[in-house]
């Protein structure tokens, strides 16, 4: 696509700058050409506003020999060439002009005149042309610029977006197996549980890798799996685990980024009730916090003593970065510990549609 | 062993469903005998030392404890097999000289061939005792975060950040932190690997001092110096342990 003639915008700023030309060439023909002015303007504008066409055909010659690539020589074969071709032209329809306008009782005489000012049409018509030349390759140079641009913003864009899936596509192995361990327990002594766990596995790794490929899920969906991964436990942990939920039901809608609650509590399970030999509680309290904003907030107790678990932190700081990636500034992320509780709060931008 | 001498057995694992496999598996056996389970790793410390079990099944992570911490201050003379969901820790549990190692959930065939070969062991003496090998099996650039010590069938946790110094008696090693000692059996040479040389140095054939104590070094006779803790202890410093303790200051 022609770079000035595919946006109306610039045809008329491309055609804006040849106002001035016009005038200069006005004055050349009044007073070196020896015109006189009304003939000079006569025939000057028309002559303009048809160069300014055929210059935009320096686009051509320029996109055939890049700045970067031709020799000198090549460059200035090849736009010299042009330029005589595109003033010879030129000098042919002044003619044309000026046999056309003789026939005008005011213009008459005016085809014999122009003879002597041909010489200097076809100077000016061939530092035009070159002027037009040096502008295509300004434009030219930009809109490669431009292209670079949007291919790197295209690029930082697409490996967000699988940095993003790449933190949330992490299913603990630990969990997994541990899980199957127990269900492989069951098979003896309660086939029934052990059916009914692999069933609650099954629903928990299709949630979550259902939940992986979407951007924003409502919170409901999110909770659900969260259930679903506590139902899973529950039965590793029997009594051991114990949940107190707070969720106010008109947040239920609102959108948040995939699997960021579940790796909290996860963190909860294992940094805390896995810690504990009699047990301990998960506290979850999602609210409305300020107008606009989802705030959650997750507490669990554990034993300040307990060996540190390999991984520790991991989730936390991965939670921290989806958050900064999907929301900068607008998103509050807070760890807090105190004595044997553990606490984290988080707060974004509650939105209910894409 | 003679044939007719029960295997006297503890199942270690803070799940119980996870200790019920074992249970099951296990009963298939009537030389063995299963004495007791516990669900976290004091009570396997207590246990151990109570009963004297020949054979013990260890899961690796659990509360208090983790199944490493128990092996190191039950010593050397229970067979061992690790059962853990997650194969992370296999190379560190046979430097260990744990008897085997299973990955749960396992086949009825895997636990008999584990069990196999904790009746070969059973009896045997193994090669090197399991604390100089938790300091050897550390990961280059990882450094305790604590120390257990055992106390009659007590254990007690000492974050390395509260030990002020530790001091070598024959086999042993003293811990002082929070003004009390501790005996440990391990060499204090190992212990000295298992800290952070960014806060412990070796003043001394037998102190190991934490930096964070040192108030002030001065001279003391000839060759010698001792340096000042906090809590007024005064501890004596070699030549060469001078040597190191000026390179760290020098350095800061």
């Amino acid at each position: 696509m022609h770079p000035i003639l595919g946006q109306l915008r610039r045809l008329a700023l491309y055609l804006f700058a040849w106002v001035p030309l016009g005038c200069i060439l006005t004055y050349l023909l009044a007073s070196l050409g020896g015109l006189g002015w009304t003939r000079a303007v006569a025939l000057a504008i028309p002559l303009c506003a048809v160069y300014a066409f055929i210059c935009l055909s320096a686009w051509y010659s320029c996109r055939g020999t890049p700045l970067q690539t031709s020799s000198f020589s090549r460059l200035a074969l090849a736009h010299l060439a042009a330029a005589v071709v595109a003033a010879c032209i030129w000098l042919v329809i002044a003619r044309g002009l000026a046999i056309a306008l003789a026939h005008l009782s005011a213009f008459e005489g005016l085809d014999q005149q122009i003879a002597k000012d041909y010489p200097l049409l076809f100077g000016s018509g061939v530092l035009l042309y070159l002027l037009a030349v040096a502008l295509h390759y300004v434009l030219l140079s930009t809109e490669a610029s431009h292209e670079a641009e949007k291919r790197e913003s295209e690029a930082r864009l697409l490996a967000r977006d699988s940095e993003l899936k790449a933190l949330k596509t992490q299913v603990n192995p630990h969990f997994i197996f541990n899980c199957l361990n127990s269900i492989s327990a069951l098979t003896t002594s309660d086939p029934a549980k052990a059916r009914e766990m692999c069933i609650l596995l099954a629903d928990f790794l299709r949630r979550t890798l259902g939940l992986g490929e979407k951007a924003l899920i409502p919170l409901r969906d999110e909770l659900a799996l969260s259930h679903a991964y506590l139902s899973v436990e529950q039965i590793r942990f029997g009594a051991r685990l114990k949940l107190e939920e707070k969720t106010e039901p008109k947040v239920l809608e609102c959108l948040l980024p995939p699997l960021l609650l579940q790796p909290l509590i996860e963190n909860a399970v294992a940094h805390g009730i896995a810690n504990l030999t009699d047990g301990g509680w998960i506290r979850l309290d999602i609210s409305q916090g300020a107008p606009e904003s989802l705030s959650i907030k997750i507490e669990n107790n554990f034993d300040p003593e307990a060996p540190r678990r390999r991984g520790a932190g991991i989730g936390l700081k991965n939670v921290r970065q989806r958050l900064n990636t999907s929301y900068g500034d607008r998103a509050r992320f807070e760890v807090q510990t105190n004595g044997d509780r553990f606490s984290v709060a988080l707060s974004f931008p509650a939105e209910t549609q894409v | 062993m003679s044939a007719n001498t029960k295997i006297r057995v503890i199942i270690v694992d803070d799940e119980e469903l996870a200790r019920q496999v074992i249970r099951e598996m296990l009963a298939a056996h009537p030389e063995v005998e299963v004495m007791a389970e516990c669900s976290n790793g004091f009570d396997a410390v207590r246990l151990v030392a109570e009963l004297k079990p020949d054979l013990i099944f260890l899961d690796i992570q659990m509360p208090k404890l983790d199944g490493f911490e128990v092996l190191e201050l039950i010593g050397d003379e229970f067979a061992v097999i690790f059962a853990t969901a997650y194969d992370e820790h296999a190379l560190r549990a046979f430097e260990f000289h744990a008897v085997d190692y299973l990955l749960k959930p396992f086949r009825a065939e895997r636990f008999e061939a584990a069990l196999d070969r904790a009746r070969e062991r059973i009896g045997k003496k193994m090669a090197s005792s399991p604390v100089e090998l938790s300091a050897s099996s550390r990961v280059p650039g990882q450094y305790a975060e604590r120390i257990v010590v055992k106390d009659g069938t007590r254990v007690q946790i000492i974050p390395v950040s509260k030990l002020d110094y530790a001091e070598a008696q024959d086999d042993y090693v003293a811990l002082a932190a929070q003004g009390k000692k501790h005996l440990k059996q391990q060499t204090i040479s190992s212990l000295e690997a298992a800290l952070d040389p960014k806060n412990f140095v070796r003043i001394h054939r037998s102190y190991v001092v934490n930096l964070e104590r040192v108030t002030r070094l001065e001279p003391y006779g000839k060759d010698t110096h001792v340096v000042t803790l906090i809590d007024g202890t005064r501890l004596p410093v070699s030549r060469a342990g001078y040597t190191r303790l000026k390179d760290f200051l020098d350095r800061q």
